[in-house]
C-alpha cells in the first residue's frame, strides 16, 4: 500500500533529535558552501579567462609558485576546518544517541529485535509486544535498547532523527521524540538479505490518552509472547503484517541478548555451527 | 569428485543470467576462434599475453579495466531500472537476483574497473615518465596482471555457475558467514578478491621500489612528475592496507570452511571487529583509487595550461598527508554503529583535516590554470568535468563527516551519491583523461577529438540526471540496497534517474565510437613527432610507441620538468643535442610465468569454491611448479645489439629534427 | 653563463652540454662506488639489481608484517572471548614453547652461518647449514602440529571459541609461512647444488635468510602477545 502520508524525509523533521541532527547538517552544508561556491566559480572563471584563444589573458609560464598563495590555500580551509571539527566535536556529543532527551518526562521504554524480516518491539513496563508497528506517545523521550536476532540492521525513522544498528549479542541505544502525531516511515539502513526491502514499519504518534487506549486494546487481543512465541516468529518470514501480541514474557529482551534464545537459524538446509554449545546452554 | 557441484549450479530456471552467459560465452569462442584460424595466436601469445614490458601490461590492465567496467555499468543499468519499475511492484529482478547485481556492481567497479584502470595508467606512464627501461619486477608485474584477470573471470563465472555474494560488495558477517550465507556466493568472491589481491599486493611491491630506486640519473625526489608521486602514495598505501584485507578475508574464508569463530553470533564471535578491520583496509583503498587519478590531473592540467604546476612542493606535501591520514579515518564509515560522542568526533575532526589537503591540490589546480593559455582537449575537459565535480562531492563527504548529519544519511541514497561522486568524478573521468592522454604514446594516434567531446558531455550530463535524484532520494529517507519501495515520493525521483542512465548509456557508445572512429582513421590522426600535447615530462621525448627500451640512452635530468627544458634548448638553438653514443640494451625475456601461475590460481580458486579438494590440490601443486620453473631459467635477458638502438632511436631524432625544421625558433610551442 | 651560451662560444670539451648522454659526470655524495654505479638515492642514475631486490623483498616483508598485525590485533580483541571454553592458561605449556622457539631461534644462526659459507662460496658448508636450518624447521613445525592435535583432541580446537580460531589461525599463519619457507628453503639448496653461487642465486639466498629471520622476529612477537601475555590470563 502505497505509504504516501509518510514520505517526508529528513528534511521535514517531527520530532526534536530530527530538528537537532537537520540543524547540524545544514550548517555544516553552509560552511562548506562558503568553500565550494567561490571554488567552483574561480574553476570555471579561470578556464574561460585563460582560453587559448583569449588574447588579453596575461601568459604568465614560469609563474608556478607564491608563498602568498599558498599560506592562503593551506590557511583558509584550515581556519574552516577548524569551526567543523567544533561542529563535529560538539554535535557528536549533544547527539550521541546514548544521551538521553531533556525532558520533564520519563522516558517510555520500548526493546527492539531485529529479526529476519520484520522488526519486534516490546514494551517491558506495559508487558505486551508490536511487530512492525511502533506505538509511541508525543512529547515524551522513547528510549531504545535494541538488539538483533540475526545479522546485522539499522533502526531508522527517518523523521525523527538519528539512526542506531542493531547486533546481535549486544545492546545498543537510542532517544528519540515525536514532537507531532502522525505516522512515521521506519525502516532498516543495513542491508539485512533477501526480505531487506519489507523491513519497513510504521511509528505512530499519538496523544498520550490515545496511547493509553492502545495499549489497553493490546492486552484485549493476539497470541502471548513467550519463548515459544519468539522462536515461531524467529522463523524466516517477509512481509509480514502488523500485529501485537497481548502478553509478553519478562525477562525475554534480556534473554534474547545473552544468546538464551538462540540466535536464528538462517536458511533452511543451512549449517548452524554445531560444534559449539550456545553460552549459558546446559 | 565435484564437490558441491552439479549440473544446477548453472541458472536454467534464470533467463537473465542464463541468456546472459550465452551471449558472453558465444562472443568469447568466437573471438577466440577469429584469433586463431586468422593466425593471430603467435603475435598475441609472443607480444602481449607473455609480455614484461611495462607498456604492454599497462595497455592490458587499461582493457580489462574498460570491459569490466562495461559490465558494472549494465548491472548499474539493472539496478535503476529495476528502482524506477519497482514502486509498489514485485519488478523484474527477484531480490535472490537483485541482491547479486548491486553485490557484483560494487565488487567489479571497486576491484576490477577502476583499480586496473588507475594501475594500468601507473604501469604505462609511470617508467617513462622516470626515464627508465621498466618496472623494478617485470615478470612480477605480468604475474600481478594475469592474478587480477583471474579474480575478474571468477567473479563473472559466477553469474552463470552457481551465484555470487548476496551481501553487498563489503560482505558484513553475521550476514556473510556460512549460517546466513550458505551458497557459494560469497566464497567467489572472496576467493576473487583474494587471488586478485595477492596481485595488488606485488603491484604496490613492485612500483614503490621502481620509484624510490629506479629513476633517471639526476632525478631527484623533488624532480619527479606529480604523478610518481602521486603514484607513489598510492603504491604505498597498497602495501600497508593490503595486507589488511588478505588478513579479513583470511578470517572469514577460515570461519565460512573451518567453522572458526571470528565473526560468528556465536562462541564469542565478534562481528564489529570485521567492520573494523574491513574499513582500515577500505578507507585507504579509495585513496589508492583517487591519488593516481590526482596526479593524471596535474599533468593533464599543466600540460593544457603550458604551465607548470602550481605549487610543486605544497602538492606533495598535501599528496603525502593524504596518504598518511587516511589510516586514521576508518571509523567514519560506521559512526551510527554507536562507539560514542568522543570516538565519533575525534573520528569527524580527522576525516575533515584530510579535506583540508585536497583542498589544497584543488586550488593549486585552479592556480595551474591561472595565467595558462588553456587548450580544451578532451583530457582538460574530464580535467574540468572533475574539479567541479569532485568538489561538490568532497564537499557531500565533509557533511557525512559530521556524526549527527550521518546519523540521518547512513547508507542511504545519499551516501551513495556521495561516494559516485567523488569516484565517477574523480576517478573515472581521471581515467578516461589519463586514457585520451597517453593514447597517442602508446599507439601512435591519437582518439578523435569530436567523439571524445561528445562522450564527456553526456557523460557529465548524465552523471548529475542520475545522481542529483538520488541525493534527494536519500535526503526523503530511502535507504541503499532496495529491490522495491512503497513510498510514492520516491517514486518520480527514481525515474528520473533512470532517465540519467540511458543518457550515461549514450556517452559510453560515444566511447566506444571514438575508439572505432580513431582506429579507422588512424592515419590522419598518427602522431608522427611523439609529441602530439607539447607535453612537459620524460615520456613526450620518447618516440610514438617507445621502442621497448623506452630510451635510448637513459635522460640525465637536470631540473623540474626535465623534458621541457630540453625542448626549449632545442628550440632556442634549433638543434637537437648531439647524437650520444649507443650501446646494447639488454631487457628482460618474455615469461609465460605470469598466464600459467594466473591459470592454476584460477582453477584452485574454483576448486575451493566448490569444495572439489583435490582440484585444489592439484592447482596449488602446479602453481608452485611453474614458479620453481621459472626460477630455473638461465637466461633472463636478452641483447638488442647497438646498430639496433642507433636505428630506432635516430629515427625518433630525424623526426624531431623534421619538427624543428619546420617550426619557426620564434615560435611558442602551440 | 647558460648552456645555450656555453654551446655559441664553441667551449672546448663540451660536446653534450646537456648531458644527454650517459651521465657519468660524477656527482656529490650519491654516486655509490664500486659496482655499484648509485645506490638510488636521486641524482645517481637507477640502483644496482642486487639493491633492487632486496629492497623489493624488504617492503614484502614490511607487507607481510601488516597482515600479522591484523592478526594480532584480531588476537587482542578476542583473547578473553573464550565462549565458557579453555583459556590460555589452561592450555599453553611454556616448556613445548621454549622448545619450539629454541629450534626455530637456533634455524635462525644456523641460517646465519650458511650465509656466512655462501659470502665463502663453500658448497659443501651452504648446503650443510641450509639443510640444518630446514631439519630445526621441522622440529619447529611438527612440535607445533603435535600442540594442535593435542589441543584438538582436549575439545579445545579452533571451533570452540573466539579465542581459540584467532590463537590456531595467528599461529596457524606463522606455521604456514614456515611451511612455506621450508619449500622454499629446498628448492634454494637444490638450486644452489645445480646452478652454484650465480649473482642471481646469491640475491635469492639473500632474500631466503631475510624472510628466515623475518619470521623468527615474528614468532618472537607472537609467543610474547600470544603465549606470555595470554598465559597471564
Amino acid at each position: 500500500m502505497p505509504l504516501a502520508a509518510c514520505s517526508g524525509g529528513v528534511l521535514e523533521p517531527q520530532g526534536p533529535v530530527g530538528d537537532a541532527d537537520r540543524l547540524i547538517m545544514f550548517n555544516a552544508l553552509e560552511i562548506m558552501l562558503v568553500i565550494v561556491v567561490p571554488t567552483v566559480a574561480a574553476a570555471l572563471v579561470f578556464a574561460w579567462w585563460f582560453r587559448a584563444a583569449n588574447t588579453r589573458a596575461r601568459y604568465r609560464p614560469d609563474w608556478a609558485y607564491s608563498g602568498r598563495l599558498e599560506l592562503i590555500i593551506w590557511g583558509i580551509p584550515l581556519l574552516v576546518i577548524m569551526f567543523i571539527g567544533g561542529v563535529i566535536w560538539i554535535g557528536s556529543h549533544q547527539l550521541d544517541p546514548y544521551k538521553a532527551l531533556a525532558s520533564r518526562h520519563k522516558p517510555l521504554e520500548v526493546q527492539v529485535v531485529s529479526l529476519d524480516w520484520k522488526w519486534l518491539f516490546i514494551y517491558p513496563d506495559e508487558r505486551i509486544a508490536s511487530v512492525n508497528e511502533l506505538v509511541v506517545p508525543t512529547g515524551i523521550p522513547v528510549h531504545f535498547s535494541l538488539t538483533s536476532a540475526s545479522v546485522m540492521n539499522s533502526f531508522f525513522v527517518p523523521q525523527l532523527g538519528s539512526m542506531i544498528a542493531t547486533m546481535n549479542g549486544m545492546v545498543t541505544q537510542l532517544y528519540l521524540e515525536a514532537g507531532h502525531p502522525g505516522d512515521f516511515y521506519g525502516e532498516s539502513a543495513q542491508f539485512s538479505g533477501d526480505g531487506f526491502s519489507d523491513m519497513h514499519f510504521t511509528l505512530r504518534a499519538v496523544a498520550a490518552d490515545r496511547f493509553q487506549q492502545w495499549i489497553a486494546e493490546a492486552r484485549q487481543a493476539g497470541p502471548d509472547l513467550d519463548r515459544a512465541g519468539y522462536i515461531a516468529l524467529s522463523e524466516e518470514s517477509q512481509k509480514v503484517r502488523p500485529f501485537t501480541y497481548r502478553s509478553v514474557e519478562p525477562g525475554l529482551f534480556q534473554a534474547v541478548v545473552t544468546r538464551e534464545l538462540p540466535p536464528e537459524p538462517g536458511p533452511p538446509g543451512s549449517i548452524a555451527s554445531p560444534s559449539v554449545r550456545p553460552r549459558g546452554a546446559k | 569428485m565435484l564437490g558441491k557441484l552439479t549440473i544446477d549450479a548453472i541458472p536454467w530456471d534464470q533467463p537473465i543470467p542464463l541468456i546472459a552467459g550465452c551471449v558472453v560465452f558465444a562472443v568469447a569462442i568466437a573471438l577466440v576462434l577469429w584469433v586463431i584460424l586468422k593466425g593471430h595466436l603467435p603475435y598475441l601469445w609472443r607480444e602481449w599475453i607473455t609480455s614484461v614490458d611495462h607498456k604492454r601490461i599497462g595497455v592490458m590492465y587499461v582493457l580489462l579495466g574498460m570491459v569490466m567496467l562495461v559490465r558494472g555499468f549494465i548491472d548499474a543499468i539493472m539496478m535503476r531500472s529495476q528502482q524506477a519499475i519497482a514502486f509498489d511492484a514485485p519488478g523484474y529482478l527477484p531480490p535472490e537476483h537483485y541482491d547479486q547485481v548491486f553485490s557484483a556492481h560494487g565488487t567489479i567497479m571497486i576491484f576490477f574497473a577502476a583499480m586496473p584502470l588507475m594501475i594500468g595508467l601507473m604501469n604505462f606512464a609511470v617508467p617513462l615518465q622516470l626515464g627508465v627501461r621498466d618496472v623494478a619486477f617485470p615478470t612480477l608485474n605480468s604475474t600481478s596482471f594475469w592474478l587480477t584477470a583471474t579474480g575478474a573471470l571468477l567473479v563473472n563465472l559466477s553469474l552463470v555457475i552457481g551465484e555470487f555474494a548476496r551481501t553487498g560488495w563489503l560482505p558484513y558477517p553475521p550476514l556473510s558467514e556460512l549460517r546466513y550465507s550458505p551458497g557459494v556466493g560469497v566464497d567467489y568472491y572472496l576467493w576473487a578478491l583474494q587471488i586478485s589481491g595477492v596481485g595488488t599486493l606485488l603491484t604496490g611491491i613492485n612500483f614503490v621500489t621502481t620509484i624510490l630506486k629506479i629513476r633517471a640519473p639526476g632525478m631527484g625526489y623533488l624532480r619527479m612528475p606529480m604523478f610518481c608521486w602521486t603514484s607513489l602514495a598510492a603504491n604505498l598505501l597498497i602495501v600497508a592496507a593490503f595486507p589488511v584485507l588478505t588478513a579479513t578475508l583470511a578470517m572469514l574464508l577460515l570461519d565460512r570452511y573451518l567453522g572458526f569463530h571470528f565473526f560468528t553470533n556465536t562462541a564469542g564471535g565478534n562481528m564489529m571487529m570485521f567492520i573494523n578491520l574491513i574499513w582500515v583496509w577500505g578507507h585507504p583503498e579509495v585513496y589508492i583509487l583517487v591519488l593516481p587519478a590526482f596526479g593524471i590531473y596535474s599533468e593533464v592540467i599543466s600540460t593544457f595550461s603550458s604551465k607548470p604546476l602550481f605549487g610543486y612542493r605544497s602538492m606533495v606535501m598535501a599528496t603525502m598527508a593524504i596518504c598518511l591520514i587516511s589510516f586514521l579515518v576508518w571509523l567514519h564509515h560506521f559512526f551510527t554503529m554507536g562507539a560514542g560522542g568522543n570516538v565519533n568526533g575525534v573520528f569527524g575532526i580527522a576525516t575533515s583535516i584530510i579535506a583540508v589537503a585536497t583542498g589544497v591540490k584543488v586550488y593549486n589546480w585552479l592556480f595551474t590554470m591561472y595565467g595558462g593559455r588553456i587548450r580544451f582537449t578532451t583530457p582538460m575537459m574530464w580535467s574540468m568535468g572533475f574539479l567541479i565535480t569532485f568538489v561538490i562531492g568532497g564537499m557531500t563527504g565533509v557533511l557525512l563527516a559530521v556524526p549527527p548529519a550521518d546519523f540521518l544519511l547512513h547508507n542511504s541514497l545519499f551516501l551513495v551519491a556521495h561516494f559516485h561522486n567523488v569516484i565517477i568524478g574523480g576517478v573515472l573521468f581521471a581515467g578516461f583523461a589519463g586514457i585520451t592522454y597517453w593514447f597517442p604514446k602508446a599507439f601512435g594516434f591519437r582518439l578523435h577529438e569530436g567523439w571524445g567531446q561528445a562522450a564527456f558531455w553526456l557523460s557529465f550530463l548524465g552523471f548529475y540526471v542520475v545522481f542529483v535524484p538520488l541525493y534527494a532520494m536519500g535526503l526523503l529517507g530511502m535507504t541503499r540496497r532496495l529491490q522495491h519501495y512503497e513510498v510514492a515520493a520516491w517514486h518520480p525521483w527514481a525515474l528520473v534517474a533512470a532517465g540519467g542512465i540511458v543518457i550515461m548509456a549514450l556517452a559510453a557508445l560515444c566511447q566506444a565510437m571514438q575508439f572505432v572512429v580513431s582506429i579507422r582513421r588512424r592515419d590522419e590522426l598518427k602522431d608522427e613527432l611523439g609529441d602530439p600535447w607539447n607535453g612537459r615530462s620524460l615520456e613526450w621525448s620518447t618516440a610514438s610507441p617507445p621502442p621497448v627500451f623506452n630510451f635510448a640512452v637513459l635522460p640525465n635530468v637536470r631540473g623540474e620538468e626535465p623534458y621541457w627544458q630540453i625542448k626549449r634548448r632545442a628550440i632556442e638553438t634549433q638543434q637537437l643535442s648531439p647524437e650520444p653514443r649507443y650501446e646494447a640494451i639488454e631487457m628482460p625475456r618474455n615469461s609465460p610465468t605470469g598466464f600459467i601461475t594466473a591459470f592454476f590460481c584460477t582453477i584452485t580458486g574454483f576448486a575451493l569454491i566448490w569444495h572439489i579438494w583435490w582440484l585444489m590440490g592439484v592447482g596449488i601443486a602446479a602453481a608452485y611448479a611453474v614458479f620453481v620453473w621459472f626460477a630455473w631459467r638461465d637466461v633472463e635477458e636478452y641483447r638488442i645489439p647497438a646498430e639496433e638502438v642507433a636505428r630506432l632511436d635516430r629515427e625518433r631524432r630525424g623526426a624531431r629534427e623534421k619538427w624543428l625544421a619546420e617550426h619557426a625558433p620564434e615560435s611558442a610551442p602551440a | 653563463m647558460s648552456a645555450t651560451e656555453a654551446l655559441r662560444q664553441g667551449r672546448p670539451g663540451e660536446v653534450d652540454p646537456y648531458k644527454l648522454g650517459r651521465g657519468r659526470a660524477p656527482v656529490p655524495g650519491h654516486g655509490g662506488g664500486g659496482r655499484d654505479y648509485a645506490t638510488g638515492h636521486g641524482e645517481g642514475g637507477p640502483a644496482s639489481k642486487r639493491v633492487i631486490v632486496g629492497y623489493g623483498f624488504w617492503i614484502f616483508l614490511l607487507s607481510d608484517i601488516v597482515m600479522f598485525s591484523a592478526f594480532f590485533a584480531a588476537h587482542a580483541v578476542l583473547q578473553t572471548a573464550t565462549a565458557g571454553g579453555p583459556t590460555g592458561r589452561e592450555l599453553f605449556n611454556p616448556t613445548h614453547v621454549a622448545i619450539e622457539t629454541a629450534a626455530l631461534l637456533a634455524s635462525s644462526f644456523t641460517c646465519g652461518l650458511s650465509a656466512v659459507a655462501t659470502e665463502a662460496r663453500s658448497q659443501a658448508w651452504t648446503q650443510f647449514f641450509l639443510l640444518v636450518t630446514g631439519l630445526l624447521g621441522l622440529v619447529f613445525l611438527s612440535l607445533e602440529a603435535r600442540e594442535f592435535a593435542d589441543m584438538v583432541a582436549r575439545g579445545a580446537g579452533p571451533q570452540r571459541s573466539a579465542f581459540l580460531s584467532s590463537f590456531f589461525a595467528v599461529v596457524g599463519l606463522h606455521g604456514c609461512h614456515v611451511t612455506a619457507g621450508e619449500l622454499w628453503l629446498g628448492t634454494m639448496m637444490a638450486q644452489v647444488f645445480v646452478k652454484g653461487f650465480r649473482p642471481n642465486i646469491m640475491r635469492r639466498l639473500v632474500c631466503f635468510n631475510l624472510f628466515w629471520h623475518a619470521l623468527d622476529i615474528i614468532w618472537v612477537a607472537l609467543f610474547t602477545i600470544v603465549y606470555l601475555i595470554g598465559e597471564g590470563r
